[in-house]
């Protein structure tokens, strides 16, 4: 607890904490909205804020603000697919590369250079135009930016499994009969875990973007399930600008912007305590 | 002829290997799909309540599969796009449809080049001197202002740094054209006007760029900053009584900023997704917006064609970065 009381210090840690409380808040609220998710005209449309509709309606005849509890839902879940499936895939190349090394290594860093050095944005509009049904699907999307983001990180997992393999440590544990996979399971993993966790983060921040981006061009998931992507083209295909419509327009806008940074700043702080060096420059600075 | 075998080969080897497979997945990923394109546009077509009849439809499959490239074996048909590729050519585009994909993708790419390097060399230039200051006068009020404000847009990915700046700079304030490269009906030429009003409409799409780039490059240089001003010639220079100034500008922050022409170098698809992306938030004629048109319709060949291309781009100019590094900084010269 007192870990946690010395992370609310830090501002930026405390504003992003409390973000993403209320975030979670609007999510469990879903569960209790009056309105179907997805059916439209279900209530009088192009309605202005008011106390029955605290966010209006827009020209679907949907509720803005129940419509926003389950976009942060559902664009929360495809970032957490995402983001916890390419740091599974991270974590096992990462380390199978840095503790076999060799041809594997060579293999695995190549193929992981090549999803680096590809225009994601151009791939991913490729892919999803021919899987256009497959996307659909909240899990099938957060499969495919997974298989995009794993590779930088792999890279810095395995440096450190190729530092941590020539420690003593090692040496004791291979000579004392440990197995490999229990080595790295039980000895390497905690080093690797604080890293994974970070940049877990960050990753949710990368899907997350890409899905809003995605659902502009009209493609990733299904326009009619509510997501902060595709309330956004709705509004923006809808001409909700020109209609001025900006409860409509502003809504996902400025809650995409608000858990962009609270998810920055929460990595932020993370890794800076992670990091002893930068702690001590901050507590220095007071 | 050391510098030949020791860098120059091998990086050229690694730019060939990158490429070739970068090309290759881009050719294989549509093949892996369980879903046939040719299939697809049939079951689209049917969906506008179409009736084809069977012999028919047996033609269309049989002209989409040569248009497509997807007759014979998987390894011929490898064959066939590597030749295709060497030939610059990528058929015809099926929305536009006499015109060749490359005639499109020669048309958009002056747009996007120009847009991609000015804003590229400005993002990074602006970007790493501000985050050298922002890094040694740490404790500066002006300085601590700006590190706030990098904390905000920071994350803010392109797309919704680039509909920011429509809707506040084309509509609530309108002082710049929506959309377009150049004015309705104008054709590119050296004349004032024309200049006049291909630079007003790319400055939204150009300060998107600039800005998101530009925080980046400062967030970097400034920790890259705040680590040298620590370091020993640093304290030396200062007890020597070499003026602040002086340290801050020629010993630190032209110390610190060639290294991060490498940073620059490794995002560099990223930077290339995030131009395309604002191309079409702008509408702006370069390839993203041609990419954009080309996913609307469908256009497959199209879309192929500008991915063989982006990826081509990309490693080359990574590549020509890395050549052109030694040559700058001195630290790195050739071995």
């Amino acid at each position: 607890m007192s870990v946690f009381r010395e992370f609310l210090h830090d501002n930026r840690f405390a504003v992003a904490f409390l973000l993403l409380c209320l975030l979670l808040f609007l999510v469990i609220l879903s569960i209790f909205s009056p309105y179907h998710p997805r059916r439209m005209y279900q209530v009088p449309r192009s309605l202005p804020p008011s106390w029955e509709h605290p966010l209006g309606t827009n020209r679907l005849g949907q509720d803005v603000f129940w419509q926003l509890t389950f976009a942060v839902r559902n664009t929360l879940t495809i970032a957490l697919i995402a983001s916890l499936t390419s740091r599974f895939i991270a974590i096992l190349v990462g380390m199978v590369a840095g503790y076999r090394g060799g041809m594997v290594d060579r293999v695995l860093m190549t193929l992981g250079d090549i999803t680096l050095v590809l225009p994601i944005l151009v791939v991913l509009i490729l892919v999803s135009l021919i899987l256009r049904d497959w996307v659909r699907q909240l899990t099938n999307l957060g499969l495919l930016l997974a298989f995009f983001a794993w590779a930088w990180d792999a890279r810095v997992i395995r440096s450190q499994v190729m530092s941590l393999r020539e420690r003593e440590f090692t040496f004791v544990a291979v000579l004392s009969g440990m197995g490999t996979f229990r080595l790295v399971l039980k000895q390497y993993m905690p080093f690797v875990l604080p890293v994974a966790f970070t940049t877990l983060i960050n990753n949710m921040s990368y899907a997350i973007g890409m899905e809003i981006t995605l659902a502009y061009l009209g493609l990733g998931i299904d326009p009619s399930v509510p997501t902060l992507g595709t309330m956004l083209q709705a509004a923006i295909y809808r001409q909700a600008l020109f209609l001025r419509l900006w409860w409509w327009l502003f809504t996902p806008i400025v809650t995409a912007i608000l858990l962009f940074i609270a998810l920055y700043w929460l990595s932020l702080s993370l890794s800076e305590y992670l990091d002893p060096r930068a702690r001590i420059q901050r507590i220095g600075l007071r | 002829m050391n510098i030949v075998r020791g860098y120059l080969i091998p990086r050229l080897i690694q730019y060939v290997l990158v490429t070739f497979l970068g090309l290759s997945f881009a050719f294989l990923l549509p093949r892996l799909m369980p879903l046939d394109p040719v299939e697809q546009q049939i079951a689209q077509y049917q969906s506008f309540g179409v009736y084809i009849p069977p012999e028919q439809l047996e033609q269309i499959i049989t002209t989409l599969r040569q248009l497509y490239g997807l007759e014979g074996t998987l390894l011929q048909q490898y064959a066939g796009f590597w030749g295709r590729l060497f030939a610059g050519d990528f058929g015809p585009s099926l929305a536009q449809y006499p015109a060749s994909v490359i005639h499109l993708i020669r048309r958009a790419l002056p747009w996007t080049v120009g847009l991609l390097l000015l804003t590229t060399v400005l993002a990074w230039l602006i970007g790493t001197l501000a985050g050298g200051m922002a890094g040694y006068y740490q404790r500066s009020r002006s300085m601590k202002v700006l590190d706030g404000v990098a904390m905000v847009v920071r994350p803010l990915p392109y797309y919704i740094m680039a509909l920011l700046l429509l809707i506040l700079l084309t509509f609530i304030v309108p002082i710049f054209p929506m959309s377009g490269g150049i004015g309705i009906g104008r054709i590119p030429s050296f004349t004032l006007e024309s200049i006049k009003s291909i630079l007003m409409h790319g400055i939204l799409p150009a300060l998107t760029l600039v800005i998101v780039g530009g925080v980046i490059s400062f967030q970097s240089m400034k920790l890259i900053v705040q680590g040298v001003r620590s370091e020993d010639y640093v304290v030396y220079a200062k007890a020597a009584g070499v003026k602040e100034g002086t340290i801050a500008y020629r010993y630190v922050i032209r110390n610190a900023m060639l290294p991060t022409i490498t940073q620059l170098g490794l995002s560099f698809g990223q930077i290339f997704s995030g131009a395309l992306i604002t191309e079409i938030v702008f509408s702006y004629p370069g390839i993203g917006w041609l990419l954009y048109n080309a996913t609307m319709n469908g256009d497959y060949n199209l879309i192929m064609g500008i991915t063989c291309i982006s990826v081509v781009a990309i490693t080359t100019s990574i590549l020509a970065l890395d050549l052109l590094y030694p040559l700058v900084d001195p630290r790195v010269r050739y071995r």
